[in-house]
């Protein structure tokens, strides 16, 4: 299996270092769980990559494997019982699954941050929310202890919290959902990562306040120039704010493209079958398209293609050779850029 | 917690069966004990924990089955100071006499039935007797329950062994049933306090409301859904406790204020033993040992239970 | 309150009020829930309805420091065959709502009339009626069904505690010719929950909501918990099933389109008020309320194409506490055209008297002060 992704290999514009090429690359990676009923494949090949300045979008649904992935990078993952056998993962072309735990440890929150669905669970309750903004700058900065609360009031102020000045000292219990999301955003965003991970990060909001943060996360990111990866599984936030998109089923990327060519022509049965099962004005009154079936056990991945049992166009082949992600061209063989699908049939899905 | 373990119905149709045979026998029924079950077929502590259980339960049913020996006639032709025979496994001299001449192996048998009866009759009172206050004033809340806390938090304040001295001082007759009550009358609020926690949590699980929309009423939704929910945390604090309730009848009878001779009591062993210490170990050691091993017994069945049944170790 | 002020006297239903619960009274209302709806009547009328929680303090004296106005005076109509949406964010008071139609909670003020029978104020018999015909959908398909109960079981507790809807010997069968009306292998009635999947659960929960043959089924988020590619099939099952047994809904949900393609009315929420309410197409393309415009405009869209052509209203700020809810129009504190009037006066849940003498879609239910339609590319 080959990475087609072909946009524009742009040098990361603040990269201290002279790394050509993509800020983050993840090639091949596998991840398993082993549990009592057997080893549980989460992640099986995952190949994707983000440039400075662009969103990736990682669209899936509960158990597709994109915050396995995630975990995986940030280096978060619980092992055991989770296990990577197999990939690597390129950070401005070194592969930190082979750093050391101190490398990586310089690497997390400095370089790569994380924000997270439950902004609640993820603050520490006992301390105040300045006492954890400024922690960064105290244990990653050696600043003192008034210079680190400058800096959280500052950060505060960034991400549009008001009167951050006399809401410093709170604790995270006394803000809102919404607030508190932003405080993780702002502590993601303290040390000028160069790539933030964004995993579920408004699932949790309402949809008026969905909006704020979402406006708030893409403009913070066109400041600073930085790549976000953004792991959802609200086709609707991807729309919004996404360049690209990986779209993953049973631990693959089924199918990649930039953003507008996927809501227009899918390549992949799967993601075809989540736009069409969204209502529509017009199907009013009417059934809803329905992918049929279970998303799959992943103790029992089906074989070839893991969509074969819930998929339409499903033939003999389906069932026995997995498709490799391959590219995607017009019907006159004309390159389509970026786009990729892991289907036997996508030139019959695509054009068809 | 009978409904929980209870398994298909035998009323199974042999024709809706036989109609569709591939697609249903792939996976089985699978209750939550079950998959606890599993669990703990695999785990040593519960194997090497549940064996010497059902070795000390044979013992206090059929304490004859170990040995032939009687262990409250004393012959002073046996000195206590004589060394235990240990190549003699079994025999009454195995593990040497004591003061009066007994044989300590004897003893060490018989006096099993003393702790274990305890430690089990302790232990299901305080079940139940604390299950009903906890889960009471879990259930009803308010005032049932600032009432039931209020009556908990005043035996909390007291102190488990010193009140049960107290208590046992009041008893001219101390027999095994005194000390069991005696132990039960304090016992009771840790298993209060846990069944009360566990009832409030389960108390707003949808379930508990989609039970109560369809028009179930108090008892229903009581034993039904809450109870056997919430049997998974007292389950494990009572099997960790019966080990604490057997050390601290042995306690009690070290200090002679728990059961007397004639009945037969490894803590009472122990006192015993404790004046020869320097010239006949024995007396004290095997008795102790074997203390050591029911308690240590039953707080690892406890730890293993525990592991089972905790949903975040899956 | 305010469909008071539109129909004054057909609002309040004609049958008698149930007061004192004795055996002759009890066995009217009895009849008449069991009694088939008048044609043309609404099945339920909500009137007024609140729901304050009481904040206390101390422990053994407890005093009363304030309240959470969770609902705080809501009216509205359902009818036979229909599915009202309801939707709001968060702490709007959506779920109280369903709580306080299946009395799980008992309401501060106001009625629910359920065929002319005041539901808030009956107890025993008449209750255990009442229940038989609202059924409620949870939204959490994990926690709404217990773990230590087989799925027969689970059905099948409905049949026991209304032994007369099923007699003995039939339970089992009708367990799973339910399983089999909502798609799952009937054989798989020995079966525990968490050996299904969550699509698979919600659809024992609703077999659980329909076994009694009910009139009305309140479904609370039934949806939001589950897989995108599995939430179409739970909604085309629902639809099927009204279809089948002329189910009346309440469908709350915060996923605007879903609600959209499910409800034939909507009605829109915010603190534990109603801002507006009408038809899916008054509230979807002609929203007067700039609640509902905000809400709207605010939904991701899935086109790419979109996002740069259309005009968001970004609100400031968050849903303020619902426990010091502002003075006068609750949504003052983050609305755009707020004047003074607003702080002072609550607007009154109405059709818009500028709108009252045309016949546009923008002529339904709205409280504002100065509701307007506005053009938002909104939620398909």
């Amino acid at each position: 299996m080959t990475t087609i992704d072909k946009t524009a290999e742009v040098p990361s514009a603040r990269s201290g270092d002279d790394h050509v090429g993509p800020l983050l690359e993840v090639r091949d990676l596998h991840v398993e769980f082993h549990t009592r009923d057997g080893v549980a494949k989460a992640v099986n090949g995952v190949n994707y990559s983000v440039n400075a300045g662009e969103t990736l979008a990682v669209l899936g649904e509960s158990g597709s494997g994109k915050s396995v992935t995630a975990q995986a990078i940030m280096g978060i993952l619980d092992m055991p019982p989770g296990k990577i056998p197999q990939g690597e993962i390129f950070f401005r072309g070194q592969d930190m699954l082979k750093m050391s735990y101190e490398e990586r440890r310089q690497i997390r929150g400095q370089k790569i941050a994380m924000i997270f669905q439950d902004a609640l669970s993820s603050l520490n309750p006992v301390l105040t929310v300045g006492y954890q903004l400024g922690e960064m700058f105290r244990v990653h900065q050696g600043l003192s202890k008034k210079d680190a609360k400058a800096k959280a009031i500052d950060l505060m102020d960034q991400v549009k919290i008001p009167a951050a000045a006399a809401r410093v000292s709170d604790y995270p219990h006394q803000f809102s959902g919404g607030m508190r999301q932003r405080i993780m955003i702002a502590m993601a965003l303290a040390l000028e990562p160069d790539l933030i991970i964004a995993d579920e990060p408004t699932t949790a909001l309402d949809v008026t306040v969905q909006a704020q943060v979402m406006d708030l996360l893409a403009e913070l990111q066109r400041e600073y120039n930085m790549g976000l990866i953004l792991i959802t599984h609200d086709l609707g936030v991807v729309a919004d704010v996404a360049d690209k998109i990986a779209v993953m089923y049973a631990g693959r990327i089924v199918e990649t493209a930039p953003v507008h060519e996927i809501y227009k022509r899918p390549a992949h049965p799967y993601t075809k079958g989540l736009l069409e099962s969204i209502p529509r004005l017009d199907q009013k009154g009417q059934e809803l398209f329905a992918i049929k079936g279970l998303p799959p056990n992943l103790l029992r991945v089906p074989t070839g293609c893991a969509f074969n049992p819930r998929c339409t166009m499903a033939q003999d082949i389906c069932r026995t050779d997995i498709p490799a992600l391959s590219p995607v061209t017009e019907q006159d063989g004309t390159e389509l850029v970026g786009r990729g699908s892991a289907c036997h049939f996508w030139k019959e899905t695509i054009h068809g | 917690m009978p409904d929980a373990i209870k398994t298909a119905p035998a009323t199974e149709d042999p024709k809706t069966a036989a109609a569709e045979p591939v697609a249903v026998k792939a996976e089985k029924a699978r209750s939550l004990w079950g998959d606890a079950w599993i669990d703990l077929r695999s785990n040593w502590y519960f194997i090497i924990s549940s064996v010497l259980i059902v070795i000390l339960l044979v013992m206090t049913a059929f304490p004859g089955l170990f040995t032939g020996a009687s262990p409250t006639k004393g012959d002073l032709v046996h000195h206590f100071l004589s060394k235990p025979e240990l190549s003699k496994v079994g025999s009454p001299e195995w593990l040497g006499y004591d003061l009066q001449g007994r044989s300590v192996y004897a003893r060490t048998i018989y006096g099993t039935r003393a702790s274990v009866i305890v430690g089990i009759s302790v232990t299901t009172l305080v079940t139940v007797f604390g299950g009903l206050i906890g889960m009471l004033g879990g259930y009803f809340g308010g005032k049932v329950d600032a009432l039931l806390s209020g009556f908990t938090n005043i035996f909390l304040g007291l102190p488990f062994l010193l009140g049960s001295m107290v208590v046992l001082q009041a008893f001219a007759d101390r027999t095994v049933w005194v000390v069991i009550l005696a132990l039960a009358f304090l016992g009771w609020t840790q298993i209060a306090r846990v069944m009360r926690g566990a009832v409030i949590t389960i108390k707003q699980a949808d379930y508990v409301q989609a039970a109560r929309a369809l028009g179930a009423g108090t008892s229903r939704i009581l034993f039904r859904h809450i109870l056997p929910n919430a049997m998974a945390p007292v389950i494990v604090v009572a099997t960790i406790s019966l080990g604490v309730y057997i050390s601290a009848e042995a306690t009690l009878s070290y200090l002679g204020l728990g059961l007397a001779d004639p009945t037969i009591s490894w803590g009472i062993d122990i006192s015993g033993g404790l004046s020869q210490i320097r010239v006949a170990q024995h007396v004290l050691l095997y008795p102790s040992i074997m203390l050591s091993i029911t308690v240590l017994a039953f707080i690892m069945l406890g730890e293993a239970v525990r592991n089972a049944l905790d949903p975040k170790s899956r | 309150m305010a469909d008071i002020d539109k129909e004054p006297v057909d609002a309040t239903p004609n049958v008698t009020e149930v007061e004192t619960v004795d055996a002759a009274t009890e066995a009217e209302a009895v009849a008449a829930i069991e009694a088939p709806v008048a044609q043309g009547e609404p099945i339920l009328q909500v009137r007024n309805l609140v729901k304050h929680f009481p904040l206390t303090q101390g422990i053994l004296f407890k005093k009363q420091v304030g309240a959470v106005k969770a609902v705080d005076g809501i009216s509205f109509d359902l009818y036979q065959g229909e599915t009202l949406g309801i939707v709001g964010e968060s702490g709007c008071g959506k779920s109280t709502v369903a709580k306080l139609l299946m009395t799980l909670e008992r309401a501060t003020a106001g009625e629910v009339f359920y065929k002319g029978q005041d539901i808030t104020k009956l107890s025993g018999r008449a209750l255990k009626a009442v229940r038989r015909n609202i059924q409620m959908v949870f939204q959490d398909p994990y926690t709404s069904l217990n773990p230590r109960m087989t799925v027969g079981d689970i059905i099948g507790e409905t049949f026991e505690i209304h032994p007369e809807v099923a007699p003995k010997g039939d339970r089992r069968r009708k367990v799973q010719d339910l399983l089999d009306v909502v798609g799952l292998n009937p054989e798989y009635i020995n079966r525990y929950p968490h050996q299904f999947s969550g699509g698979q659960r919600q659809r024992i929960g609703i077999a659980r909501g329909l076994a009694l043959n009910p009139e009305i089924i309140i479904c609370d988020e039934p949806v939001s918990a589950l897989d995108v590619s599995v939430q179409a099939q739970v909604i085309n099952l629902m639809e099927k099933l009204q279809d089948e047994f002329n189910l009346s809904y309440i469908f709350i949900a915060h996923d605007l389109s879903i609600v959209r393609h499910i409800s034939d009315r909507v009605g829109v929420m915010y603190l534990g008020k109603m801002a507006e309410i009408g038809t899916d197409t008054q509230i979807y393309d002609h929203p007067t309320h700039p609640y509902t415009q905000a809400l709207l405009s605010a939904v991701p869209v899935p086109d790419p194409d979109a996002r740069e052509r259309r005009e968001r209203i970004i609100l400031s700020g968050d849903v303020p506490s619902p426990a010091n809810p502002p003075s006068g129009c609750r949504f003052r504190t983050r609305c755009w055209k707020a004047e003074d009037k607003c702080a002072t006066e609550m607007p009154l849940l109405a059709i818009p008297e500028r709108f009252k003498s045309s016949d546009t879609p923008a002529a339904h239910e709205s409280a504002c002060h100065f509701a307007e339609e506005k053009d938002v590319v909104g939620a398909a």
